[in-house]
């Protein structure tokens, strides 16, 4: 991982969001979630990019840790790395779900309680 | 060789060591792995079960590749649990440690997976479990997703399977 923008930034999370602020990143990531484990070359067909600037998006994106690059014989291939956005999500969105999953618990007890006074 | 089909990152603010023991004892597998329990003795060759914390059945099973504390695991992962995905045969699970700005940067690679269905049901299930594991190490507490599941007794889905 280069850290040049992994500190540029207060913490981790800067970087991320920084990452997918720009509509490029997020197609390349979209297409990382179709197909993981691309070349930079299969990933610059039809961008209508220069290699070089495809390759700055995808070393913004290796800093945030949304991508993880892997050496496979003399290919550099790029993974989509799903630690951080699910980080994200579960530190915002996983609240949503908890009081969703505790409301029908709640429901689940009120209900088998009436029951049992029967 | 086959690229690998399924690599994740995390930074986790812990030692090395500390994770080496969260990834291979079975008390603290329970506390961010879905109840699973792991048991091996971690010599190269050595069998590699997972039980079910609440009832002890055995869900997954496989084989030490690789051993070299705190640095590198790797294992075989094969069900034990769903007919069909026990037939499907056995994949590999590599994790490797390295100390990164006073963090353990974790990289896990699953791969010799046998099938495509099998990479996507991986892919949607690591993520869950190793977020757990991160803020199990960082603050003591699973995530509160998985403790909330596990309290239910069973997860909703077979993750990280």
């Amino acid at each position: 991982m280069t850290c040049k923008y992994f500190l540029a930034y207060n913490t981790p999370v800067d970087a991320v969001f920084k990452a997918l602020a720009d509509p490029t990143r997020r197609t390349l990531l979209d297409r990382l979630y179709e197909k993981n484990g691309q070349t930079l070359n299969e990933l610059c067909a039809d961008l209508g990019m220069t290699r070089q600037a495809v390759s700055q998006h995808l070393a913004l994106l290796e800093a945030a840790n949304l991508t993880v690059t892997v050496w496979h014989g003399r290919e550099k291939l790029h993974y989509l790395n799903p630690a951080p956005l699910f980080e994200i999500y579960a530190r915002w969105l996983g609240k949503y779900e908890q009081r969703r999953l505790e409301a029908l618990n709640e429901l689940k007890r009120a209900l088998e309680k009436k029951n049992d006074d029967r | 060789m086959k690229k690998p089909e399924f690599v994740y990152v995390t930074y986790i603010a812990t030692t090395p060591e500390r994770l080496w023991e969260a990834l291979t004892r079975g008390e603290f597998t329970r506390k961010y792995w879905y109840d699973r329990r792991i048991e091996s003795d971690w010599r190269i060759g050595s069998p590699v079960r997972f039980y079910d914390g609440a009832n002890n059945d055995l869900t997954d099973s496989g084989v030490v590749l690789e051993s070299d504390p705190p640095r590198r695991l790797a294992y075989t992962f094969q069900n034990e649990f769903d007919p069909q995905a026990r037939q499907a045969g056995a994949s590999r699970v590599t994790f490797t440690l390295e100390p990164f700005e006073g963090m353990v940067k974790l990289t896990l690679v699953h791969d010799e997976l046998p099938s495509e269905q099998m990479a996507v049901e991986f892919r949607e299930g690591w993520a869950p479990i190793l977020s757990s594991l991160k803020t199990f190490l960082e603050s003591g507490q699973p995530l509160p997703q998985l403790r909330h599941l596990e309290e239910q007794g069973r997860p909703r889905r077979e993750e990280g399977r």
